[in-house]
């Protein structure tokens, strides 16, 4: 094994940021890698479209400790639109790079950030269609019922 | 503080080796193969080291080859032996948990026609002798198997094996690279035709290896050249690296019984503290039949990756068989041929205790090591 792991890497292994559960989280969602083993589970809080709590558990490596603290510390804020987009290649570029064999940690925090995202939508479908700009007929088949 | 707790991946070569050594790089540089007298002198010594050697290891002198490491060693027993006994046989022998020298060797073989079968082990990380009576094959040329294992320090039951493979007429290898002092070696008494060792696991320099090969028995070199080692290995005598096996191992075996006393104690004392202060954790492979300076742990709902990293911050050195730590992000073979649960198995550590290790050391260790598994614990998906 050869692993040099980066200052800031270290830093959020160390000290992770946004560690644990959210108590009444708006939605939970978790992830886990089948190759390697790594899971990771995200909770969210939304307030106004917009990531307004988030944290995280893991079990998993440095790596995969590093990358979910620092990417939750990014998205806060972000509205959901913004961080259904949000690319691992930022995590990475953020902790001033990662070992070749450890980028997957990067895109395994992705992927249950959309995952817990998507978990929110289902329960607020009506957010999710208002994103897709069909909130008027939502709203109609509502009234009907 | 500094504290090395993974002297199963190597060891601080002793300063009484290094001192054997000096002399072969400042004076005595002569080429072994070389007949002038600087050459010639050299080449008495290494006929001296291997008679030393043999000695040890109740063997004959002769059918002692000097290589690089004892994954050379492997690579020429394996498929050395294979390629030359072809009207034999075409198959051979592995247990599930070899080292990945010897399993690469395997499979490299089957490219060339032949095929191999792993001999199973029970969930204490001990070879099933039924499952290797069952699997030998009227074809089967060799049987290949560790006499400790490197990452659970579980060991074989040689003789037994030694014994099936006589009575069947087959040939038998045993890495004993983690045997050392731990075992004595008797290559008569184990019925071995083949053994490796490597230098660097017990005090000597790395970059060192042995094979113990019987000459009765045709093999195929893999490095040729200017034939050394009567054509079985070529490329120039190692002097210092010659001279400071045969010096490392003879004091692994002069000062074994204090030595192996003194690991077992730090090892013990470290097990019992541990046990009782971190809940939830488990030993892999069996504590009876095990190597005195290994201790290989369970710590449920963390990764042994971060434990290991975490640990290297404070300046503790152990290893891990996790799929994290691994190049391929695969789960150590040894982990999984011992049957462990898929939920446990990326959760182990392995520490192994060494010549220069002390109490309060261990004390730093144990100290350091709880708090890392409580701090990872408290942030864990699994409760």
């Amino acid at each position: 094994m050869s692993l040099n792991y980066t200052k800031k890497t270290m830093k959020h292994f160390l000290h992770p940021k946004n560690i644990g559960e959210i108590k009444k989280a708006d939605a939970v969602a978790e992830v886990g890698n089948m190759v390697c083993g790594d899971q990771l589970s995200f909770s969210i809080k939304v307030k106004d479209g917009k990531i307004k709590d988030i944290k995280f558990l893991s079990f998993g490596c440095a790596s995969n400790i590093a990358t979910a603290s620092v990417m939750t510390e990014m998205v806060k804020g972000m509205t959901l639109e913004e961080a259904q987009k949000f690319d691992w290649n930022k995590i990475v570029k953020k902790l001033d790079g990662l070992p070749r064999q450890k980028i997957h940690c990067s895109v395994l925090a992705v992927e249950g950030l959309r995952e817990v995202i998507s978990a929110y939508y289902k329960k607020h479908p009506e957010i999710f269609t208002k994103n897709k700009g069909k909130k008027e007929t939502v709203s109609k088949i509502k009234k009907i019922k | 503080m500094q504290v090395y707790l993974d002297n199963s991946a190597t060891t601080k070569i002793d300063k009484r080796v290094l001192k054997k050594m000096r002399p072969y790089f400042e004076d005595k540089y002569g080429n072994a193969s070389s007949i002038h007298f600087m050459g010639q002198e050299n080449n008495i010594k290494i006929a001296r080291c291997k008679k030393e050697i043999s000695k040890i290891l109740k063997g004959m002198a002769d059918n002692i080859i000097f290589t690089s490491s004892a994954t050379e060693a492997n690579n020429l027993i394996i498929k050395g032996v294979m390629r030359a006994n072809r009207g034999k046989g075409n198959h051979f022998l592995i247990s599930a948990i070899e080292h990945p020298c010897v399993l690469s060797s395997g499979r490299e073989l089957l490219d060339e026609g032949f095929t191999f079968d792993y001999i199973s082990v029970d969930e204490r990380g001990i070879l099933d002798l039924k499952d290797l009576k069952k699997k030998i094959k009227p074809e089967t040329v060799l049987i290949s198997v560790m006499a400790v294992n490197n990452e659970i320090g579980t060991i074989q039951p040689i003789e037994e094996i030694g014994k099936i493979a006589k009575e069947k007429g087959i040939y038998f290898h045993a890495d004993a690279v983690q045997a050392v002092p731990y075992l004595k070696i008797n290559i008569k008494k184990w019925g071995v035709d083949f053994l490796s060792l490597s230098a660097h696991k017990f005090y000597g320099p790395q970059g060192m290896g042995l094979a113990y090969v019987n000459r009765d028995i045709k093999i195929k070199p893999i490095i040729v050249g200017g034939g050394q080692e009567d054509g079985l290995r070529a490329g120039t005598y190692n002097m210092a690296g010659i001279v400071g096996m045969t010096e490392a191992l003879k004091l692994a075996y002069s000062e074994r019984s204090e030595y192996v006393k003194k690991v077992k104690s730090l090892r013990d004392y470290f097990w019992k503290e541990v046990a009782k202060k971190i809940k939830n954790i488990r030993l892999n492979g069996d504590l009876k039949n095990r190597v005195e300076n290994n201790l290989n742990i369970m710590f449920e709902g963390v990764e042994g990756e971060a434990i290991l990293i975490d640990l290297s911050v404070a300046g503790i050195c152990v290893s891990t068989g996790s799929a994290c730590s691994a190049q391929n992000l695969k789960v150590s073979s040894v982990i999984t041929a011992i049957g462990i649960d898929p939920r446990y198995m990326n959760s182990n550590v392995r520490f192994t205790w060494g010549r220069y290790n002390n109490k309060k050391e261990v004390d730093y260790v144990i100290n350091k090591l709880v708090k890392t598994v409580e701090r990872l614990r408290k942030f864990s998906v699994i409760k």
